[in-house]
């Protein structure tokens, strides 16, 4: 066996391990059912699940909560899953400043009891270039 | 009426920049061929053709520059008819930030990448001789893609739209707005402005450089073609290193400039997430890096041909994929970057899919005929050490664009009718860094132990001689490193002494190289500048350090409390906090005045219609210049909003920091740190949250109070006495005729540190009354002076009150990152001097008519 084989082999075994270890690795768009299930069975992996706050019929955001002067870093939210499942969001971070005008979540962790703690939130917000507003000026 | 044709003009210029493209691919093509086969009799009709090819390419050049400066005069004049100018510039924003508003759609951005294009183009048909025509196919072909993404046509009948238009009209892109129908000449009198994160120095030159980058990977893969084609096979390396080192500069300088920006403006705490748009880069700068290297050895040695011709494809592949990753908005959930699709995914993946099946059917067609050595690569070669520093690079590369991809898999599963939600990796972070580290150690080492092999003819005596000098100063460098920094995580020890031995190994080379010719330390110093890179990255990420530390939350949750860490601090204004070595003092919220440096507190300022306007309160002094009076109109950026906090170190050092919020109307709030930065360590700190708005503050019910002069109360735990009244006939804003007039109430506000005085005020103008409430954000006080009895001499007072004003800041300490930006500059002073010296060594051959 040449030298270059043997190379050619220790190169290949890293790329297949790069391969098993990204599939080890990677996460999970689930729904709320999904979630507590998978903790429930003992798993703790975190997994990604995508969902709207919840709001009264006018619009307004129902059970969030934040009080800085007592915890900054404990934030509080309900999340309505893509079944309409809703769930208790904890946080232990700030209140993302702008999260009220977010038309969707996506929050990434794990449940545990019967909440969900999530270390990530990520907000997809209305993209300034789909807003059908002109600013008429005055 | 120059403003309404210049769109036309602009329209007009896109599809001859596109038909010229294609007719000058064409021609190029066609001469290409007859050079291949010339002869007497065809060497008229191959300069005709040439000729007929160089002038479209000529026609495609002054296009594309007419089609830049339409679309640049349209967003600086601010013609907001035009849904670009509309859409990316606005009134106020200066005009260096111009730059920043054309290149911030996706169709500026094309038109920035074809526009070095074309640059690059002219400078090749100026500086070669005989590779002009193959070369430019390639180039023309791709400016025809290119093109082909901003013509903003739909072909009737079958309703497919090709490109999209940079130069649409308002009234066509929103045709639904009301006030179109109404009024369909109507012409918006601001523009929504450009994205406040980009309004940064970084971000005017960043992307130029990246584009350029881009740009200039064409050029060795345009050289390698070319090569493939003409049967050329060793000889189109020469032409084509310079420009793929020109490429790792440029492209590499873009990448860092784009992490520098991170740094400095966004709050995720660093310069590098992680984030698909960010790794779509890095992974092709990573295979330019191996492919230089792989055209480096073939040049000395004649091995690695068949590898350099694959690598130099696949990173002009991997730009062309980066592209339509980032631009066909596959990346959806995955990243925290908002992509607009524009609908050109089909058009970005035929682009894509043209170059890979080009690059593979031409490396296919000529693969047999590829020199090769037959010698085989022993342990004491340098080939065996430069492509054992390739596989690594392209294993790093391998590792990050495979899981990039993830969402790509995803589509391609659901394409063909499947069920896939797989998401990337939760913690992106740790999962990519505990890979790439091990990676980043094997080319620390490689690049230190390659250089020596490089240099001499090595056995294993030589070797040792070399490397022991070296060798035990590392470990005399690292065990000090190591020792005093508390490493003990096994893999961050080993990158320390691994990139403490690249750099010395390098210095080593660099010394012995500089003294015979230093012209060649160019690799020298790029190595020297990765083993300083690595350092900085290592302790800057590895051992950032969260020092704003909260102890004092209440636990809310079981399941919560144990597991997170508390890594925000609220700060009250004016109220001292103990953070680390430090003692905190949140001063309040400052403005940022047009035209003059340094920050004025908002509350010396009255706020009026125009966000961007305010007038002054009071007489403002610096010092003892007075920069207002009572009354001026004062313009700020109203974007805005700095904090100013007051560090005081426990050895008695202050200092004050100005972390950055922007509230901006289509986006909610933006923060951005301030950083204070020491030689070896930078303290980074930015506001996470603030209050809401002063108008979306809940005050309490009016609380009334009758007083006299000299009485005392108690409001929202403050001590106040009623000093007094005067009367005021001169306000900001305000002009009186002698019956009108303003009764000023002066109130000391008792606190433990200083007294502060309250002087709301009730006006008499038009015959009306007003009231001009005093409001206190840091003491959470609104007073208001309603009457005056004038009988009982009595005056009746409103107060409400509400939370107090605070902020909550995170503060983390990076260290060693300045060794980061040492090495980056280090890194591309040795690419340079590369570029340099491999570009003279073509222009020799090219003028003894060799090339």
């Amino acid at each position: 066996m040449k030298k270059s084989h043997i190379l050619a082999v220790v190169i290949i075994g890293i790329a297949i391990s790069i391969i098993v270890s990204t599939s080890g690795n990677t996460s999970q768009y689930v729904d709320f059912g999904e979630a507590f299930a998978l903790a429930e069975s003992g798993s703790s992996a975190k997994v990604h699940v995508v969902g709207q706050l919840k709001k009264d019929s006018e619009g307004n955001i129902q059970g969030m909560k934040y009080r800085p002067e007592m915890d900054p870093n404990f934030f509080e939210f309900v999340l309505v899953d893509n079944k309409n499942r809703e769930t208790i969001v904890q946080y232990g971070q700030p209140k993302p400043q702008d999260i009220e005008r977010s038309e969707q979540v996506v929050i990434v962790g794990s449940a545990r009891g019967d909440i969900f703690v999530a270390d990530k939130i990520l907000l997809k917000c209305p993209s300034k270039y789909e807003e059908n507003e002109v600013k008429a000026g005055y | 009426m120059f403003r309404s044709i210049i769109g036309d003009v602009g329209h007009f210029l896109v599809l001859t920049a596109f038909l010229s493209a294609v007719i000058a691919t064409i021609a190029f093509f066609r001469s290409t061929v007859l050079e291949k086969s010339a002869s007497l009799d065809n060497e008229d009709k191959l300069k005709s053709w040439r000729s007929f090819a160089r002038v479209f390419f000529y026609i495609h050049a002054v296009a594309v520059m007419g089609v830049v400066t339409s679309l640049y005069v349209i967003i600086s004049n601010h013609y907001y008819e035009y849904h670009y100018a509309w859409s990316h510039s606005s009134q106020t924003l200066p005009f260096y930030y111009m730059i920043s508003a054309f290149w911030e759609g996706q169709e500026g951005s094309f038109l920035l990448w074809m526009f070095w294009h074309v640059l690059l183009g002219v400078v090749l048909i100026k500086v070669n001789k005989t590779w002009e025509t193959p070369v430019m196919t390639i180039f023309c072909a791709v400016q025809a893609f290119l093109a082909s993404m901003v013509i903003g046509a739909v072909i009737p009948l079958i309703d497919l739209k090709i490109g999209s238009s940079p130069f649409v009209l308002l009234r066509e892109q929103m045709a639904d707005l009301p006030v179109f129908v109404s009024n369909p000449d109507f012409i918006p009198e601001d523009g929504s402005g450009l994205n406040p994160l980009l309004q940064n120095i970084w971000m005017v030159i960043h992307p130029p450089v990246l584009f350029l980058g881009f740009a200039a990977t064409l050029v060795p893969f345009a050289y390698c073609m070319a090569g493939l084609w003409q049967k050329r096979y060793k000889e189109w390396i020469r032409p084509a290193l310079p420009w793929a080192l020109f490429a790792a500069i440029t492209l590499g300088a873009g990448i860092l400039m784009g992490g520098y920006w991170a740094y400095e403006t966004l709050n995720f705490g660093g310069y590098w997430n992680w984030d698909p748009v960010e790794n779509a880069v890095y992974v092709p700068w990573l295979i330019l890096i191996g492919s230089i290297h792989g055209m480096i050895s073939f040049k000395n040695s004649g091995s690695a041909l068949k590898l350099s011709v694959i690598l130099v494809c696949t990173t002009f592949i991997l730009i062309l994929y980066s592209t339509f990753l980032t631009r066909s908005g596959i990346l959806g959930d995955a990243s925290v970057h908002s992509f607009t699709d524009l609908g050109l995914s089909g058009q970005l993946l035929i682009y894509l899919l043209f170059f890979v099946f080009i690059s593979i059917f031409m490396i296919a067609w000529r693969w047999k005929a590829l020199p090769v050595t037959e010698k085989e690569t022993t342990v004491y070669s340098r080939e065996f050490w430069v492509f054992a520093g390739i596989s690594v690079l392209c294993l790093a590369a391998f590792q990050v664009i495979y899981t990039t991809s993830i969402p790509v898999f995803n589509a391609i599963i659901k394409a063909f009718g499947g069920e896939s939600n797989i998401a990337p990796p939760a913690d992106q972070e740790i999962y990519y860094s505990n890979w790439q580290i091990w990676f980043a150690i094997g080319i620390a080492i490689l690049s230190g132990i390659g250089q020596f092999f490089w240099w001499k003819k090595m056995n294993p005596a030589k070797l040792w001689d070399a490397i022991a000098i070296p060798l035990i100063l590392t470990l005399v460098v690292s065990s000090a490193i190591i020792f005093f920094a508390e490493l003990s995580q096994l893999s961050y020890i080993l990158l320390t002494t691994a990139a403490v031995f690249s750099v010395l190994c390098n210095g080593s080379i660099l010394y012995n190289v500089f003294r015979n010719n230093y012209k060649l330390a160019g690799g020298a110093f790029a190595h020297i500048g990765v083993g300083l890179m690595l350092i900085g990255i290592l302790f800057s990420s590895g051992y950032s350090k969260v020092i704003s530390l909260n102890n004092s939350g209440m636990l809310y949750s079981k399941e919560f409390s144990d597991q997170m860490n508390q890594e925000n601090v609220l700060l009250w204004r004016n109220e001292a906090m103990r953070m680390d070595d430090y003692e905190l003092i949140y001063k309040g919220p400052r403005l940022e005045v047009r035209g003059m440096s340094g920050f004025f507190p908002k509350n010396a300022f009255v706020e009026t219609m125009d966000a961007d306007i305010v007038l002054a309160k009071k007489d403002i002094y610096n010092k003892d210049k007075k920069l207002f009076s009572k009354g001026d109109t004062v313009n700020i950026y109203g974007e805005n909003i700095y904090f100013e906090v007051e560090y005081r170190k426990d050895n008695g050092q202050v200092f004050t920091l100005f972390p950055r919020a922007q509230i901006n109307p289509q986006m909610g709030l933006l923060a951005s740190p301030d950083i204070k930065r020491y030689f070896g360590k930078d303290l980074y700190t930015h506001v996470s949250s603030i209050p809401v708005a002063d108008d979306d503050k809940k005050w309490s019910e009016d609380q009334d109070y009758h007083l006299q002069v000299g009485d005392t109360v108690v409001w929202n735990d403050y001590i106040t006495v009623f000093k007094g009244v005067d009367l005021e006939k001169d306000l900001p804003g305000l002009t009186f005729n002698e019956k009108e007039f303003a009764v000023k109430s002066k109130l000391a506000i008792l606190k433990t540190d200083e007294d502060i005085v309250a002087e709301p005020m009730f006006v008499v103008k038009d015959e009306m009354i007003g009231q001009i409430p005093e409001v206190f954000e840091d003491l959470g006080l609104k007073i208001t002076l309603v009457n005056v009895n004038t009988e009982t001499g009595e005056f009746h007072f409103k107060v409400n009150t509400t939370q107090k004003d605070y902020i909550i800041l995170k503060a983390i300490e990076k260290p060693l990152i300045n060794v980061l930006w040492i090495g980056t500059l280090v890194l591309m002073l040795g690419i340079g001097m590369a570029v340099y010296r491999r570009y003279t060594e073509f222009a020799k051959m090219r003028d003894k008519g060799l090339e």
